[in-house]
């Protein structure tokens, strides 16, 4: 099978690994609606969705029930809801743009992933090989320049409704989203700075900066995320502003706004913008994961190649690139999930800030932070480098 | 009334920064998400119900198996929204309460319009209509959501009674007393 996929012509191996991306990032987008739910309903102290079952699988005897109190089959209950509910498209809206908007929300959602890397395995010779779409040099600039037009279906979306919730909504989303880069780039380039240093081939690869944390030795094998905790810190909270999540939730305030940018929204086109928030947020804590949690090493000090070597003498089977890249990726989603628990559990922790606070701490807290930490980072590096 | 004054400390930099509040937040949260839940799943668990509680109202019978409803229709008369039709009739000569006189012919109470105020109850001098445990009520169709005198008496059963009233008042005329 491994030789058939060779043979095939790379556009065709190209689509075939795109489609089975996507196809792994739409159920991990639902479940992630799912456990949305569940954990609200755990700290809220309730259990949560648990009713859906399929008869056949209700007839297993201790597995069915179990997946029942999970709530797995909820999936399915709501995107087939979403699916078939009516798509009712109100009369004053602009019927173009309106329709327009959530298909631009999806667009910079799955168009990221090309160049996030998501896994590794080792070649023959032992090298590391990461697995990804497109392993390219620009790797962060294309996640933040296509992410970034993410705002775009906010604003269609405001606009487009043609009512005075949604166009607030989308109004302070921009804002937010705008503010929010600022640190959000800002606080990455300690971490390429360290990575390109003087005489090596310049990168803004994301590979790269996971081979970074990979290194033997005290330094080269400690996560970015100990090396630079100022700027994972900024980085993650400017992701939280970014993925318009608790308790930066301003574009969807529904205290205040109805239902925010989407409040004229239903049925289908209310659940492309939900897959594309959580898509965002999956990217957003794959780009974390790869630039400050060691990517796909298992352990701070403990690299991927470290650990197929323990491995490997236990059964061949299990230093073949097909494990290994299996493992990796696990490894890396967990990560990735991981961080997804973090983004629902501080949800029901912080209470949604008010929007003079979201711009007071965008502005005049991270900027300013996150300015002074590459100043500081841009000197370190330039001492411990040319010494 | 005493004043004490508060020193207002300043914040110290952890407490502006916010994040060790955030710390201490994501425990109090994660203490909760695994915490047992309180939630009852009500159709598979029951609450249980304390006494007092004033359900679907019904009627009952003595522990003789005597309707103790005599159908003075008070109930009727004070029932603020008129969620009660008493139809009153009368008893058989030869029965062995014929002394009662009266007892409802029908008895229907609209549940659609009852709203458990628990008035006639408290109004009925013969302790005969009570709101009882039964707290879900529900049908497909408004007629079937009016209890007639049969579901009534289904519903209600029979309650311990403390006085047994129209038996001591025949044991009364019996032995030639007047009142009891």
């Amino acid at each position: 099978m491994i030789d058939l996929y060779l043979s095939l012509h790379p556009v065709a191996q190209g689509v075939l690994k795109g489609l089975a991306v996507i196809m792994v990032i739409f159920p991990i987008g639902g479940i992630c609606s799912m456990a949305e739910r569940k954990v609200s309903a755990w700290i809220q102290g309730r259990p949560g969705p648990n009713r859906a079952i399929v008869p056949w699988v209700s007839w297993i005897p201790v597995i069915g029930p179990f997946l029942q109190r999970l709530g797995l089959f909820h999936v399915l209950a709501d995107g087939g809801k979403m699916l078939f509910k009516e798509d009712a498209l109100p009369g004053h809206v602009n019927k173009f743009y309106f329709v327009l908007a959530p298909v631009v929300a999806m667009m910079p959602a799955l168009t990221t992933v090309t160049t996030v890397p998501f896994g590794a395995y080792l070649d023959a010779a032992g090298r590391v090989v990461p697995l990804g779409l497109a392993n390219v040099d620009i790797g962060l600039i294309a996640v933040f320049a296509v992410g970034s037009l993410g705002v775009y279906s906010l604003i269609l979306a405001g606009w487009a409704s043609n009512s005075k919730y949604p166009f607030l909504g989308g109004v302070r989303a921009s804002a937010q989203l705008i503010s929010y880069e600022l640190s959000l780039t800002m606080s990455v380039l300690p971490v390429f700075l360290w990575i390109n240093a003087p005489g090596t081939p310049g990168t803004m690869s994301l590979a790269r900066a996971v081979e970074f944390q990979s290194l033997p030795g005290f330094w080269g094998g400690m996560w970015f995320a100990f090396l630079m905790p100022v700027s994972a810190l900024v980085f993650l909270i400017a992701l939280f502003a970014e993925t318009n999540r608790h308790p930066f939730d301003m574009a969807e305030g529904e205290s205040d706004l109805v239902g925010g940018f989407h409040t004229e929204y239903g049925a289908f086109k209310w659940g492309l913008f939900f897959v594309a928030e959580y898509a965002h947020m999956l990217i957003g804590s794959g780009v974390f994961t790869l630039l400050f949690l060691g990517g796909w090493n298992p352990l701070p000090w403990v690299p991927l190649a470290t650990l197929v070597g323990w491995l490997a003498p236990l059964h061949p089977l299990l230093s073949h690139p097909l494990f290994v890249g299996l493992l990796s990726i696990g490894i890396f989603l967990g990560k990735v999930i991981a961080l997804i628990f973090f983004f629902m559990w501080v949800r029901w922790t912080v209470p949604r800030f008010r929007y003079d606070q979201v711009m007071e701490i965008g502005w005049r807290k991270l900027l300013p932070l996150s300015v002074a930490n590459l100043v500081f980072y841009a000197a370190a590096i330039a001492v411990i480098q040319t010494r | 009334m005493a004043v004490v004054p508060l020193e207002r400390k300043p914040l110290t930099f952890a407490e502006r920064t916010y994040l060790p509040q955030i710390a201490e937040g994501l425990r109090t949260t994660w203490r909760h998400l695994v915490r047992p839940k309180t939630t009852l799943e009500y159709p598979e668990q029951r609450p249980a119900v304390p006494p007092g509680y004033r359900g679907v109202p019904t009627l009952v019978k003595d522990p003789n198996g005597r309707e103790k409803c005599v159908s003075c229709q008070l109930c009727e008369f004070v029932c603020p929204p008129k969620a009660i039709r008493i139809t009153p009739g009368g008893i058989a000569e030869d029965a062995p309460h014929a002394h009662v006189e009266k007892a409802p012919r029908e008895f229907e109470i609209d549940m659609l319009r009852c709203i458990y105020c628990g008035m006639c109850q408290e109004v009925c001098p013969e302790e005969a209509i009570w709101l009882q445990s039964q707290y879900s009520m529900t049908g497909y169709s408004r007629e079937e959501m009016v209890n007639n005198k049969a579901r009534l008496y289904e519903l209600g059963g029979t309650l311990p009674d403390e006085h047994f009233k129209w038996d001591r008042k025949k044991a009364a005329e019996e032995s030639g007393g007047g009142h009891h």
